[in-house]
């Protein structure tokens, strides 16, 4: 799988990317291989307040449920609602369509500590 | 646990070599999915799919004694066994509860072959052998064979390019030893997906010539190897028992809904008296079927609420993809415990509406 160089991620498997002051998050491409066919997104309404670190909303297969994890802080701006009736779109294009949720983050700080696609790459190749 | 330290089936470098994903199932390396839960489920409720379930463990009672052993270990009339017959059956503890949920497969008046659950084996065996105060010996024969499942309605078309054994002549729970895929099985109607189909145990030399024979057989009609994952879903909907969800040290097979298979009138045998004693003094708990009326899965170990109070837990749970429902099976007080009742099933910290429906929520078109 190529992750995509602009983004950065986390060692929970989230993915940001980052445009003037709004993030975009999601979730990578082997997080949704781990977990299958996905039947369930929940999201957070628009207005939420992000923390890095805590949990925002949830991911659920058929076999396993999965937090999802605030990967900077900000304040959410809007929300893929494409993915409560099309959950499966996160198994078919997680780093494109399936993004979850866009934020208006406060700085760059955030995303610039995040691991950058090589390392998460090795990252996901040394854990399987 | 680290990977080095899992067992592994005979076809392990199979499974990683096609692309599986591979979990720690009870300590045995297996394949949890290939080309999808979803979509080998659907492949084994309308076609046929190919499951390795060599993980499973099988014991081995032989000797002129073997049938009052194995009468006197499980719960299910052995009596009632011809040859060449199996039958679902309980290896019960003295108090009544599980040590495992096991196929007694009846070879001849001397010989007995038990299939039991992977991650119980070695506990199976030693409870046998405790038990075994008659003329006839007690093999732990897991190492012995690989057992790879056939399931789904194209299931007898595809084996039967197999062998020159008549399967449509084995009746569902019978069994016969033959030839397939060119080296020397044990050919069973069985399965734990609520299909017809066939479980064949061959020697684990054989097993990966057998699982491409079987893989060859089935190209024309759609056949696909499954995960663990499909096997679960397949299991739940038709309502069969996994040990350590419905079943297990602390729960009965009355509570389980496995009356069944608990033969009272057959004489004694282990747990009998304290079945008796239970079914006297009347049952406290009972498993039930639910359907999700609100949005969420209740999973394995949720608890269950009924008019806002603790009443049980959920203790298998998932979507359904037959059916297009969120499912599961729940503990809940006896009373409580029939068709039609209102419960909530708390979802991380949610309460969300349930509601108890007959079972099983699946039963394949006659």
């Amino acid at each position: 799988m190529n992750y995509p160089e602009n983004f950065r991620y986390t060692k929970e498997h989230e993915w940001v990317s980052l445009e003037g002051d709004t993030a975009t998050v999601g979730i990578t491409y082997h997080a949704q291989s781990e977990l299958g066919d996905i039947v369930y997104v929940d999201l957070p309404k628009v207005g939420a307040t992000l923390e890095i670190g805590k949990s925002f909303g949830s991911v659920e297969s058929v076999k396993a449920v999965s937090d999802i994890y605030a990967p900077i802080a900000g304040e959410v701006t809007e929300i893929n609602d494409a993915l409560s009736t099309a959950p499966e779109k996160l198994n078919e294009d997680p780093h494109g369509a399936a993004w979850l949720i866009k934020a208006k983050v406060a700085s760059a700080t955030d995303f610039n500590n995040l691991m950058t696609a090589a390392d998460y790459q090795s990252y996901v190749g040394a854990e399987s | 646990m680290t990977a080095a330290a899992l067992q592994r089936t005979p076809l392990n470098e199979i499974h990683r070599a096609s692309g599986a994903k591979m979990v720690d199932f009870g300590g045995w390396d297996m394949p949890v999915q290939y080309s999808g839960l979803i979509d080998e489920h659907n492949t084994v409720r309308t076609a046929v799919g190919v499951f390795d379930v060599s993980h499973m463990g099988e014991i081995e009672v032989r000797g002129p004694e073997a049938f009052r052993l194995v009468d006197h270990a499980t719960t299910n009339a052995v009596a009632k066994l011809k040859d060449g017959q199996a039958q679902y059956s309980g290896l019960l503890y003295e108090h009544g509860g599980f040590v495992d949920d096991i196929l007694v497969h009846k070879v001849s008046d001397s010989s007995y072959f038990l299939c039991v659950n992977a991650s119980n084996q070695e506990k199976d065996f030693e409870h046998i052998r405790t038990l075994n105060t008659f003329d006839c010996e007690v093999e732990f024969a897991g190492p012995k064979y690989a057992q790879i499942a056939i399931q789904g309605p194209k299931a007898l078309g595809v084996a039967q390019k197999l062998t020159d054994t008549e399967l449509s002549g084995i009746k569902y729970y019978w069994f016969r030893d033959g030839v397939f895929g060119g080296v020397p099985a044990r050919i069973a109607r069985t399965g734990y997906t609520g299909e017809d189909g066939f479980e064949i145990y061959v020697a684990p030399e054989h097993a990966v010539s057998v699982w491409k024979a079987i893989m060859d057989a089935g190209k024309d009609v759609g056949i696909k190897p499954c995960g663990l994952g499909a096997r679960n879903t397949l299991r739940l909907e038709s309502k069969m028992a996994l040990y350590g969800h419905e079943i297990g040290a602390s729960i009965s097979p009355l509570e389980a809904d496995l009356a069944w298979i608990v033969k009272f009138d057959k004489g004694d045998f282990v747990g009998r008296d304290a079945l008796l004693k239970q079914k006297e003094k009347g049952l406290s708990r009972k498993l039930a079927g639910f359907e999700m009326r609100g949005r969420g899965i209740g999973r394995d170990g949720y608890e269950v609420l009924m008019e806002g109070k603790a009443a049980g837990w959920v203790t298998s749970g998932s979507p359904a993809p037959t059916l297009g429902k969120n499912i599961g099976l729940c503990y809940l007080p006896v009373g409580k415990a029939g068709t039609g009742e209102k419960i909530e099933i708390v979802i991380r910290n949610q309460a969300v509406e349930a509601e108890t429906v007959p079972t099983p929520f699946y039963k394949r078109p006659q």
